[in-house]
């Protein structure tokens, strides 16, 4: 059935598929330069049909039978110019094998070839392989696809390749004029484009020799990078927002237990890493039991690492922490230890390797704000999530009997006993809660990084720098510290990279509190004075 | 009884002075002896295994008893000197990286590292580093400079406690990062290693390891006396009344910062004077020894073996060091769980160590 459906094909195809012999024969026989520019030739000429001259010559099913080019497959052979069936196959055959640069420049002038295809997508698809490195001779392909293009998100995308193309090549005026449309881009690759012209080398020669071109560089360069910087600019403050988020969602947790209850827990990472590892497990019995909620499985994720995460908290506070009460020090060797064992724990169970936790399919892909700013979903959501368990914890805290009861303990035990607060339950849930807000904070950390046993290991000291830098037993100073410290992380790392802004940062807080030991914003009244 | 006796009668009773010299006695007659002269072949024969971990363990032991010296005396725990530790460490390193010559891998007059990176020259801060005095200089200088520098700002707006502890890890954490980076200088991850002379002697050799181990051992021994000493005397009780009450010494009209500052760099100094010993020995040093982790294990060192006893800190050293290389040759998978709850039993039982589980059971005895 598929043969007669091939002979169909063949005959119904036949009056089109009229390729220029005399290239086809070069493109077979000739030495590497005319191969190529038999190559160039019949990409010009634009005929679609000779995709599957092409996708044969890559395959390496093109075979040459004296004069002849053949595409053979399996037993099957098909003559390359005429499109007729070949029968029976020549005896004496020899593959026409194709070097890398012809690969390359096949791979090219496929994709240019897709570039008319009506299908969007395959469109779209062709553009972005083209967009990382066209070969010259598609430049027609490019220019002819550019004039019937309508689409206004690859439109733009096609002139830049053209751009590029015809910056590598071609007489100085053109370049020029290529260099004059690449100004109004907005496009950030339009800019390293440029900026590679304006380079130079070691010796201080510059990469481009020609100083008109130089300049034309340079003004367009300017005009992209005028458009290009208030998108910088958000992306920016929107880095700074979501460090913060995080920052914060980390902190908060501890900002209940070393804030309010003055107990250092430095296995609060730990408890962050186990709300992740308790989402991981969550994910893995949704895909088990019930595939299709899957992408609802965060909705029962956050309850379940909040709950794990409390629990194990509760049982640290009865078995060890309970007996260092007013022993920081002792109390930071013992919740270190339990840090260890417990990461050592999760290396027994899962594994010392990363496990995978994946995104539920609404917060993959993102908002695209302006041309070079894209808001991923998953941040977005981090930072409502951030903002949503910052009012919940401080509704908690103003407006529940609980809240109450945890503030009374904190600001004076004895009183809070005397009138009947049960001050050893209190801090069992207090203790809790900060646990659970970090199991939370865990479930929101693994959409966005790795999960891994060493998860926590990387939060403990940013939050404790956190809590610290906002001033002890302050909810507001917590989150200033975060936004604070995101934003003059982001700032500092688009100035200096990443490992010297976070030194620098460090650094600061360090000598922060040798100025200001109380943090941001202290206390007023008794509570500052122990 | 002179001056001199007064002191030594001081500083230990006679059954201290006897474990001190039999201590002294295995370390310079019994190892030597049966490492070096004692054949392969005899089942006596101490492996250049053995002396690499005891002389490492001895290090160990130097950096514990100068945490003890600042936790246990003067309530100062810091959770950064690993920081100082490791300064002294590249401080000897940047000697030995020198002495190696063109023996590297690339045979360059620069270290392989700074080749890969295509360095030309040394950078400023490796200056003098190839003479062993100004290298020698640096070990005590570098951590003594920033233990000052750090202490008298820290100690001068009252940082105490648990802020001061947190600060220190964000000092190691942050030279971590620095150290890292392959633009500082020094060697980046991999640090300093591949060394093959000290002093022109061959660093594999045993006689040469034997001589590094007897060095460690004596300063060991000298570091557990000039502490002894210090804690003994009038600056001792000084700084014991400031763990306990800072304000009552201040208001008595002590100058409580000064005190903490010298003991405070005193420590920093011999941290870095181990860590300069144990380069050598261990043939490697790079950033993860400054990891916050790190320097949080010397705390529960000094915490098993007992704090505020300075032989404590040596047991401690030697039992958790030592538990440490048989558990992770053993079962390595346990060792973190050894580790985890040694610092929760420690700190909910035993608060006085191994040494105050000695006195106690001798007290009913």
């Amino acid at each position: 059935m598929r043969t007669v459906f091939f002979l169909l094909m063949l005959v119904l195809a036949r009056p089109c598929l009229a390729l220029d012999a005399a290239a086809v024969g070069k493109l077979a026989f000739g030495d590497a330069d005319e191969r190529s520019a038999a190559l160039a030739v019949l990409v010009a000429e634009g005929d679609p049909k000779m995709v599957a001259l092409l996708e044969a010559l890559a395959a390496g099913d093109v075979q040459t039978a004296g004069e002849r080019v053949l595409i053979v497959k399996g037993d099957e052979a098909i003559d390359a110019v005429t499109g007729a069936k070949v029968t029976p196959l020549p005896k004496e055959r020899e593959d026409v094998v194709a070097n890398n640069r012809l690969r390359r420049e096949i791979e090219s002038a496929l994709s240019a070839l897709k570039l008319l295809s009506p299908d969007r997508a395959a469109r779209l698809a062709a553009a972005q392989a083209l967009a990382t490195g066209a070969e010259d001779a598609v430049l027609p392909l490019v220019k002819k696809a550019m004039a019937q293009e309508t689409d206004p998100a690859i439109k733009p995308m096609l002139e830049l390749i053209a751009a590029t193309l015809e910056l590598k090549g071609g007489t100085k005026e053109s370049r020029i004029a290529a260099i004059r449309r690449l100004g109004d881009s907005n496009s950030p690759n339009t800019k390293t484009l440029l900026m590679a012209l304006l380079e130079k080398d070691k010796e201080g020669r510059f990469a481009e020799t020609d100083e008109d071109v130089r300049a034309a560089a340079q003004a367009s360069l300017r005009a992209v990078e005028g458009k290009l910087v208030w998108g910088e600019m958000g992306g920016l403050l929107f880095a700074g927002v979501s460090l913060g988020s995080i920052l914060l969602l980390a902190a908060l947790g501890l900002a209940i237990t070393y804030g309010l209850m003055g107990v250092i827990n430095m296995a609060h990472g730990e408890l962050i890493m186990i709300g992740a590892y308790t989402t991981y497990v969550v994910q893995n019995l949704f895909r088990a039991h019930a595939p299709q909620a899957f992408d609802w499985y965060l909705v029962c994720a956050l309850p379940a690492a909040f709950a794990v995460s409390a629990l194990v908290g509760m049982v640290l506070e009865r078995v060890v922490i309970r007996w260092l009460y007013g022993r920081p020090l002792e109390t930071l060797l013992a919740t270190w230890g339990i840090s260890l064992a417990l990461i050592q724990m999760v290396r027994t169970i899962f594994g010392a390797q990363n496990v995978g936790v994946e995104n539920p399919s609404w917060m993959s892909g993102g908002i695209q704000v302006l041309s070079n700013v894209v808001l991923p979903w998953n941040r977005v959501m981090i930072i409502a999530f951030a903002a949503l368990v910052l009012v919940g914890m401080w509704m908690l805290l103003t407006r529940t009997r609980l809240g109450l009861f945890v503030r009374g303990v904190t600001q004076n035990r004895e009183m809070a006993s005397c009138v009947g607060v049960p001050t050893a339950r209190v801090d069992t849930l207090a203790f809790g809660l900060g646990a659970g807000i970090a199991g939370l904070a865990g479930c929101a950390l693994s959409q966005i990084g790795n999960v891994g046993p060493d998860l926590g290991q990387g939060y403990i000291v940013d939050s404790f720098m956190v809590v610290v830098f906002g001033g002890v037993g302050q909810l507001a100073g917590t989150v200033y510290a975060a936004l604070t410290l995101g934003f003059a992380n982001k700032f500092l790392e688009a100035w200096s990279g990443a490992v010297i802004a976070k030194i620098a940062v460090l650094v600061f807080i360090i000598i922060f509190i040798q100025r200001r030991p109380q943090g941001l914003f202290a206390l007023k009244g008794r509570a500052a004075e122990t | 009884m002179g001056p001199i006796a007064t002191t030594i009668s001081r500083l230990y009773g006679t059954r201290g002075w006897i474990a001190l010299g039999a201590f002294a006695a295995v370390l310079f007659i019994v190892f030597p002896v049966f490492s070096l002269l004692v054949p392969p072949s005899s089942p006596f024969h101490v492996s250049q295994y053995w002396v690499t971990l005891i002389g490492k363990i001895m290090c160990y032991a130097i950096v514990a008893l100068a945490m003890d010296l600042v936790w246990g005396y003067a309530g100062i725990l810091s959770l950064g000197h690993g920081l100082f530790f490791a300064l002294g460490g590249y401080a000897m390193g940047m000697y030995l990286m020198r002495q190696i010559g063109r023996e590297g891998q690339y045979q360059a007059d620069l270290p392989d590292f700074m080749v890969f990176l295509d360095w030309k020259e040394y950078p400023w801060h490796w200056w003098g580093t190839e003479h062993f005095w100004y290298a020698m200089l640096l070990v005590v200088v570098v951590p003594g400079l920033l233990a000052y520098v750090f202490g008298y700002f820290a100690f001068r707006s009252r940082v105490k406690g648990v802020y001061f502890s947190i600060i220190t890890q964000a000092l190691t954490f942050a030279a971590m990062l620095l150290f890292f980076r392959n633009a500082t200088g020094f060697g980046g991850n991999n640090g300093f290693t591949d060394f093959k002379r000290i002093l022109g002697f061959t660093i594999a050799t045993p006689e040469t390891r034997m001589a590094l181990f007897a060095i460690t051992g004596a300063t060991l021994i000298g570091a557990l006396l000039l502490g002894r000493w210090l804690v003994t005397s009038r600056f001792g009780r000084v700084l014991m009344a400031i763990r306990d009450a800072e304000q009552r010494v201040a208001f008595c009209g002590y100058n409580t910062v000064n005190y903490k500052l010298f003991i405070w760099t005193l420590s920093a100094v011999l941290c870095g004077i181990a860590g300069a010993l144990y380069v050598p020995q261990v043939g490697i040093i790079n950033p993860s020894e400054m990891s916050p982790a790190n320097s949080i294990e010397i705390a529960i060192w000094v915490a098993v073996g007992g704090r505020g006893t300075l032989a404590g800190a040596i047991v401690g050293a030697g039992v958790v060091n030592g538990a440490k290389s048989f558990f992770t040759q053993a079962f390595p998978e346990y060792w973190l769980y050894v580790l985890g709850l040694a610092f929760i039993l420690v700190t909910l039982f035993m608060p006085h160590g191994l040494v105050g589980i000695l006195r106690k059971w001798r007290a009913t005895t």
